[in-house]
C-alpha cells in the first residue's frame, strides 16, 4: 500500500529526531522534537529526495522561506503543495 | 623575538588580476560579483560568484608547466610573483635555505577533481592523465612556489576550511619572529567554482542566490569566490638593514578552537582568537581603528562575529571600523584570508578603509560601523583580520603600521 505524504514525512523527521514516528504528532515544532539547523537541513534533503521536489529554503532565514517549517504539520502541508505542483 | 614585516603582496581575485587594481575597486566599492561562466550551470540553483574573468594560462606558462598546475596553482604563482618582484628578494643564494613557504587551501586541486572525476563516471573512460595527483594535491602550490623561487626551508600548506590563509599567515609570522626563518611566502589559495565544487555548497543552503550582504538585515548567504593572494613576510631588521620598502608589520596572531559544532560559529571562541591576538601582539584594544571582518553574509556569522566584536572592545566597538570585502570578492573559502589582508594593508598604508558594499538595511543584532557601501579615508594605526571556519577553527591576526 502506498504510503501518503503525511506518513512519509513523518517517518523522515522521526528518523532525524532518533524517534518512533508515533511520538511525531503533527503540532509537535522540530525544535521540541531536539531537531537543530544541521538537522533540519538533512530533513529537507532527504524530503526532496522521497518526492523528488525542490524545496524552496534557505538556512539564513527560514522564517522568510516560502516553506513554512513551523510545525509538523505546517511542514506536511508544504509538502503536499509541492507535490501537487510537481509537473506530471 | 624578531620583529616581522611584510614586504611583498601579490594577488588575482575576481576584482582584479594584480594588487593596484584590487586596491582600486575596493576603494571604488566595486562588486566582482557575477553570473557564473562555467560547464553545467543550467543544473546548479545556485548561478553566481566572484569568479577570475579573462584567465588565460597560457600568457603565463607554458604546456608543460599547464598539464601540472591545477588553477589554484596557478593562481598562486601569478599571486606570488608579484609578492616576490615587490619585495626585491632573491632567494638563489643563501637566504633561499632560510626561506619557506606556507600556504592555505581549504580544497586544493577542486577542478582537477572535478574534471577527472567526470571522465570516469559520466564519460566512462577508464584512464586518466597521469598528473592527476600531483596536480590536485593540497600542498602543490606551495612545493610550486619553492621550486620556482628556491625556498629550501620550511614548506607545507595548511587546510582549515574557511580559516585556511589565516592559519597560513599566521605559522609564517611565528616562523620569522622565532627566527625559524629569514623570509617566508604566505596566504592562500582557492578554486572551487566548478559544478561539483558549487553543487557542495549548495547543499548546506547556505548560499545566497543574488548577492553576498554582510551585516545587512536582508543578507540571505555567502557567495563563493575564487583566487589568491600571497605575501612576503621578512624579517623586520632583514628588511630594513637591505632598504625595503615595508607594507606593514604582522605584529600578532592568534588562534582558538570552539570545540562545540562543526558549522555553527561560536561567540566565545571568536572572542577568545581576538582578544589573544591583541594580547600576543602587547596591544590594547582601544589602538585598534579597523576589523576586517570574516563577514560572510550568513545570518549565523554576522551576528556572532559583532557579538564577538562587542564583548572583546566594550564601548570601544563603537568607535572602530569593522567592513567585509567578500562583498566584493565572494568568500574565498581556504585563500579568503589572503586577499583579505590587502585590505588591512590599505587601511594601514594609504588611509583609506574598504567598505562593505550590498549594504541595505540596518540589523540591530549587526549595530557597529560596518562601512557601509562606501570607502571611508581614516588614520588608523592597528587592525585586525578575523577568520572563522567550518569546525570552529578560528584565527586572527594583529597589523601595525609601517
Amino acid at each position: 500500500m502506498a504510503q501518503t505524504v503525511k506518513d512519509q514525512v513523518v517517518a523522515i523527521i522521526a528518523e532525524q529526531a532518533v524517534l518512533d514516528p508515533a511520538d511525531v504528532t503533527l503540532d509537535s515544532t522540530l525544535e521540541s522534537l531536539g531537531i537543530d539547523s544541521l538537522g533540519l537541513v538533512e530533513s529537507i534533503f532527504a524530503i526532496e529526495e522521497a518526492f523528488d521536489i525542490s524545496v524552496p529554503f534557505n538556512a539564513n532565514d527560514p522564517s522568510e522561506s516560502d516553506f513554512d517549517i513551523s510545525t509538523v504539520a505546517s511542514i506536511i502541508a508544504a509538502v503536499e503543495a509541492l507535490v501537487a505542483a510537481r509537473p506530471a | 623575538m624578531n620583529r616581522v614585516a611584510i614586504t611583498g603582496a601579490g594577488t588575482i581575485n575576481a576584482l582584479a588580476h594584480d594588487v593596484p587594481g584590487t586596491l582600486e575597486a575596493f576603494r571604488e566599492g566595486r562588486c566582482g560579483i557575477t553570473e557564473l561562466d562555467i560547464r553545467d550551470k543550467d543544473r546548479l540553483s545556485i548561478q553566481i560568484g566572484g569568479q577570475v574573468h579573462n584567465w588565460d594560462a597560457e600568457v603565463h606558462f607554458n604546456r608543460q608547466q599547464i598539464v601540472l598546475y591545477d588553477k589554484f596553482t596557478q593562481f598562486t604563482l601569478l599571486a606570488a610573483r608579484e609578492a616576490v618582484s615587490q619585495s626585491g628578494l632573491n632567494f638563489d643564494g643563501h637566504l633561499g635555505y632560510e626561506s619557506g613557504v606556507v600556504l592555505g587551501t581549504a580544497g586544493g586541486g577542486v577542478n582537477t577533481w572535478d574534471d577527472n572525476y567526470r571522465a570516469v563516471y559520466e564519460e566512462g573512460k577508464n584512464r586518466v592523465h597521469p598528473f592527476v595527483v600531483p596536480k590536485l594535491m593540497n600542498n602543490a602550490a606551495a612545493s610550486h612556489l619553492s621550486m620556482e623561487f628556491n625556498l629550501k626551508g620550511p614548506a607545507f600548506s595548511v587546510a582549515t576550511a574557511c580559516a585556511s590563509s589565516n592559519h597560513a599567515m599566521g605559522l609564517a609570522f611565528q616562523m620569522v619572529r622565532s627566527g625559524s626563518a629569514k623570509a617566508m611566502l604566505t596566504g592562500g589559495s582557492e578554486s572551487m567554482l566548478c559544478f561539483g565544487g558549487i553543487k557542495a555548497w549548495e547543499g548546506l543552503r547556505v548560499m545566497s542566490k543574488d548577492a553576498c550582504r554582510p551585516f545587512s538585515l536582508n543578507r540571505n548567504g555567502m557567495v563563493q569566490g575564487e583566487g589568491a593572494a600571497v605575501f612576503v613576510f621578512e624579517d623586520y631588521d632583514h628588511a630594513r638593514a637591505r632598504g625595503a620598502e615595508i607594507l606593514a608589520e604582522v605584529a600578532g596572531f592568534a588562534m582558538t578552537s570552539d570545540a562545540s559544532d562543526i558549522v555553527m560559529p561560536s561567540k566565545q571562541g571568536a572572542a577568545r582568537a581576538i582578544a589573544g591576538a591583541l594580547r600576543d601582539a602587547r596591544i590594547s584594544g582601544n589602538q585598534v581603528g579597523y576589523i576586517n571582518a570574516h563577514g560572510t553574509g550568513t545570518a549565523a556569522n554576522d551576528k556572532t562575529e559583532c557579538a564577538a566584536v562587542a564583548d572583546v572592545f566594550g564601548q570601544h566597538a563603537d568607535r572602530l571600523m569593522i567592513s567585509s570585502t567578500k562583498s566584493m570578492h565572494g568568500h574565498l573559502i581556504g585563500g579568503t584570508g589572503a586577499v583579505e589582508l590587502l585590505a588591512c594593508i590599505m587601511a594601514l598604508r594609504d588611509g583609506v578603509i574598504a567598505p562593505t558594499i550590498g549594504y541595505e538595511e540596518p540589523d540591530p543584532e549587526c549595530a557597529l560601523d560596518v562601512v557601509p557601501n562606501t570607502a571611508r579615508e581614516a588614520q588608523v594605526d592597528v587592525v585586525l583580520s578575523n577568520a572563522f571556519a567550518f569546525g570552529g577553527l578560528n584565527a586572527v591576526l594583529a597589523l601595525r603600521r609601517a
